[in-house]
């Protein structure tokens, strides 16, 4: 396992290089810069003598080059720079985020898993009855709708026609601001879940053990518990952990849309302005996520199978 | 007799009704937002010039001037009054002597000098610096040639002189939110955009980043009886769709509407009831670049304006959220001509003006643009047909607006469109087509007229206000006739409010920036 592991940390060493570099390059061949960003659509002028110092104190006249090495260097010993925006470290800005985009994620999914893997394992088990038909049906609806539009719609549900929930905001991060982001979030993995987990139950169901485990004179619940479940789980482990690992850049979107104080919406807030240091940190961030989750579901595939080994 | 009597008690009943409908309740809350963007930039007021952080800056920070809205002009804030030497170059301010920071301790002139000599560090580039380079010696600080603004004296703990180097009324340079005065010994324990200490009426309690900033009221805010309300409350809603649903579920106290909901609320029989609109300093324009040959002759330029149905644009497309230019000044400058009228929609005289020009058959060009849906896009899309009938073909070329500003101060178009800062100060904004001024400045269309120069320095030079004004008033009419852009539409500020806040103020300058220590909230606010 340990041995696992560590290849499975090495594995990610390149790929965030990778990300690290892509992302530095992107930033900085796209037109536009911080100081015109504080242009605010027109809102305000900045005085060319003030744009030419802060460019001088921000670095940006500097050659590419060294720009790179010295990101590079910085990012090696966890420094992620300075915001251009508030002028903090951007460590401190997304640690300020973090607990909540946590929260978010790890709520949607919560919300995923507990409605979308029952779903599918009925809807498998009752093969094209009225049941599987209707949730296949929502799977798919659940799976195209707009994040922004299903999140306007939960809020004009809950918060202007039925008053139960707030429509927007933090306010003490408690389960009652959390609901209606965490549903508009978890949707369209839950819809994805229902849907595999379906599909991997109907594979196992006709499997050839299945039949002789039947065959047998096994009981339905045992057959069920015993030997489906735990086969099909390593297809629906996988998909959760795909969904799970990129849950933190698909909340962007309703983190903004919600006012949920999360890395997403710094990450467009940045983007849109052009704080070219908030938004690298904010990529990293979210890719070492995916590679962490990732990591832990590789992990997880050993304790579902044992015959699965990573030569 | 009876009915008289019954009809005295009623008027009766309703006068102290009035009254108590017009008499502010203390407590509450007041839940505004922040529209124009995900989070806020920082709360330290030096670091940032954006309109977004300036609604907090306005309940945490003072500045040595206000915006009076009521009687639409600067007011002293700092100061209870200022005397001016003959030229015109020397002030001297008598400050508050009652105004006291969160942290307890009383303003001083040193804080002003302190907060004045900071944004001046070179080294730091605080985007006031352009405000407070108008004081002698204060360049010599930026360029770190001088520890000390020279031209800032201070004669006792509330008497202050400062210097300016030209004759210009300093209140258009000490008002804006990034001037904020603030005490030395808060900013030097580091860290103050996490703690902001300030002057004004509410101070610091919480701020979640991208979501809400919390202020309570501050007990010894140097005007009486103010604020009214115990809390403030600045949610940051950057999407108008969940601004409007948050303002129909009762959940926050304004919004700032767009174009789309705009109309809606117009329509709608009780929310129309709380629509504030305001007329401010933003005048949207066609720059033309005289650089692209059809655009050095003043004939094509005006062809242009006679080309397109603005007014027709500005009704159709941007929901009459808009007023149409007549030229650069905006509707609530001192200086704009009402008398004014604006080019009138004539594609036979502009076709005209283009065959006398020696474009019979027309020309192309490339128009930058950015997305946005009231002065964007949609807006170039609308003209393009217009200026084909009169034989000019458009190439629309899309760019995000933070690239709109480097496009134009590099001088890489042919043409753009945009939105444009043009207040308070109707000298600094005509300053943009002075011929002195650079293009990196804000000379997008490269203007050149020595009548027009002419007039501004006379109008600079001259103490009399409405002498100045009537100068700039030509000034302006003379840029109308050049016509370096195509006059499109001064904005239209919209905000919806509640039933129960009360003391909003229509500021031109930014509808957003609001003086909350005048605001107030009555027993039916569902926020305790």
């Amino acid at each position: 396992m340990l041995a696992v592991l560590v290849r499975r940390l090495l594995n990610v060493v390149p790929t965030i290089a990778a990300v690290v570099a892509l992302v530095f390059l992107l930033f900085s061949v796209l037109p536009g810069s911080f100081i015109s960003g504080m242009n605010e659509d027109g809102r305000t002028t900045i005085d060319p003598a003030v744009m030419e110092r802060m460019r001088k104190e921000m670095g940006l006249d500097d050659p590419l080059a060294e720009r790179f090495v010295k990101y590079l260097g910085r990012t090696a010993i966890g420094d992620l720079g300075t915001s251009f925006r508030t002028r903090e470290p951007v460590t401190k800005l997304i640690a300020d985020r973090l607990w909540p985009s946590l929260k978010l994620t790890f709520a949607a999914m919560l919300f995923a898993i507990a409605i979308g893997v029952p779903l599918g394992f009925v809807a498998a088990l009752k093969q094209g009855s009225v049941l599987d038909t209707a949730s296949m049906v929502g799977a798919i609806s659940g799976l195209s709708l707009p994040k922004f539009w299903l999140g306007l719609m939960l809020m004009y549900l809950f918060a202007l026609q039925l008053k139960w929930l707030p429509s927007f905001g933090y306010g003490d991060g408690g389960l009652r601001h959390l609901t209606l982001p965490a549903i508009a979030l978890g949707v369209s993995p839950m819809a994805l879940l229902a849907r595999t987990t379906r599909a991997a139950v109907l594979d196992v169901l006709n499997a050839d053990f299945v039949r002789t485990a039947r065959s047998k004179g096994m009981g339905e619940s045992r057959v069920v518990t015993w030997h489906v479940m735990r086969n099909a789980l390593v297809l629906v482990v996988t998909t959760i952990g795909l969904q799970f690992g990129s849950l933190m850049g698909q909340a962007v979107v309703v983190e903004k849309l919600f006012s949920w104080p999360g890395v997403g919406s710094l990450l467009v807030d940045s983007v849109f302005q052009r704080d070219i240091p908030a938004v690298q940190g904010c990529i990293l961030l979210i890719v070492f996520f995916f590679l962490a989750i990732n990591t832990l579901i590789d992990l997880a595939y050993v304790l579902i199978d044992p015959r699965i080994r990573y030569g | 007799m009876r009915k008289l009597a019954g009809l005295a008690a009623l008027l009766a009943a309703f006068a102290v009704g009035a009254a108590d409908a017009q008499t502010p309740r203390r407590g509450g809350t007041i839940r505004m937002t922040a529209p124009y963007g995900a989070s806020m930039g920082s709360l330290d007021p030096h670091v940032t010039p954006r309109a977004q952080d300036d609604i907090l800056g306005k309940a945490l920070h003072r500045t040595l001037f206000n915006w009076d809205s009521a009687n639409k002009k600067l007011v002293l804030e700092l100061a209870t009054s200022v005397t001016a030497s003959a030229d015109g170059l020397v002030h001297t301010f008598k400050l508050r002597d009652d105004a006291y920071f969160h942290n307890g301790r009383k303003m001083t002139a040193d804080d002003i000098i302190f907060s004045y000599t900071r944004i001046m560090d070179g080294s730091k580039g605080y985007p006031a610096a352009r405000y407070i380079r108008v004081i002698k010696g204060a360049v010599d600080v930026e360029k770190n040639q001088a520890k000390e603004i020279s031209g800032l004296r201070k004669i006792d703990d509330t008497t202050l002189e400062i210097t300016i180097t030209d004759r210009v009324d300093p209140a258009y340079y000490f008002f804006a939110g990034s001037t904020a005065i603030l005490p030395r010994e808060e900013v030097e324990k580091g860290n103050f955009a996490a703690n902001p200490v300030g002057l004004g009426p509410f101070r610091f309690k919480e701020h979640i980043p991208g979501s809400r900033v919390v202020a309570t009221r501050w007990d010894k805010f140097y005007k009486p009886g103010k604020p009214y309300a115990d809390t403030f409350v600045l949610q940051i809603m950057a999407e108008a769709a969940a601004r409007d649903l948050a303002f129909r579920s009762k959940e926050i106290d304004t919004s700032i509407l767009g174009p789309a909901q705009y109309v809606a609320y117009r329509a709608d029989p009780e929310l129309s009831k709380g629509v504030m609109e305001v007329a401010e300093m933003f005048t949207r324009a066609m720059v033309l670049n005289p650089s692209f040959k059809p655009f050095s002759d003043k004939r094509v330029r005006q062809a242009i304006n006679h080309a397109i149905d603005t007014d027709l644009i500005i009704k159709r497309l941007v929901k009459d959220k808009a007023y149409r230019a007549t030229s650069w000044l905006p509707l609530s400058s001192p200086a704009y001509d009402k008398a004014l009228k604006p080019y009138a929609f004539d594609p036979d005289k502009a076709k005209k003006l283009l065959a006398e020009a020696g474009y019979p058959d027309g020309f192309e060009f490339e128009l930058t643009t950015s997305q946005n849906e009231s002065w964007g896009l949609p807006i170039v899309e609308a003209m393009i047909p217009y200026l084909a009938r009169v034989g000019i073909k458009v190439k629309p070329k899309l760019v995000e607006v933070t690239v709109l500003t480097e496009i134009a101060m590099k001088g890489e178009h042919q043409a753009y469109i945009g939105s444009n800062l043009t207040g308070p100060d109707s000298l600094a904004t005509l300053r943009c087509f002075y011929s002195k001024t650079p293009r990196t400045a804000c000379n997008y269309s490269s203007f050149n007229n020595p009548a027009f120069d002419k007039l501004l320095d006379e109008a600079a030079q001259s103490g009399d206000m409405a002498k100045r004004n009537d100068l700039l008033r030509q000034a302006n009419l003379l840029v109308q006739d050049e016509a370096p852009v195509w006059f499109f539409n001064y904005n239209k500020a919209v905000m919806a409010y509640q039933p129960w806040i009360h003391g909003l103020q229509a500021n031109p300058t930014e509808i957003t920036h609001q003086y909350v220590e005048d605001i107030w909230i009555d027993e039916r606010s569902p926020a305790k």
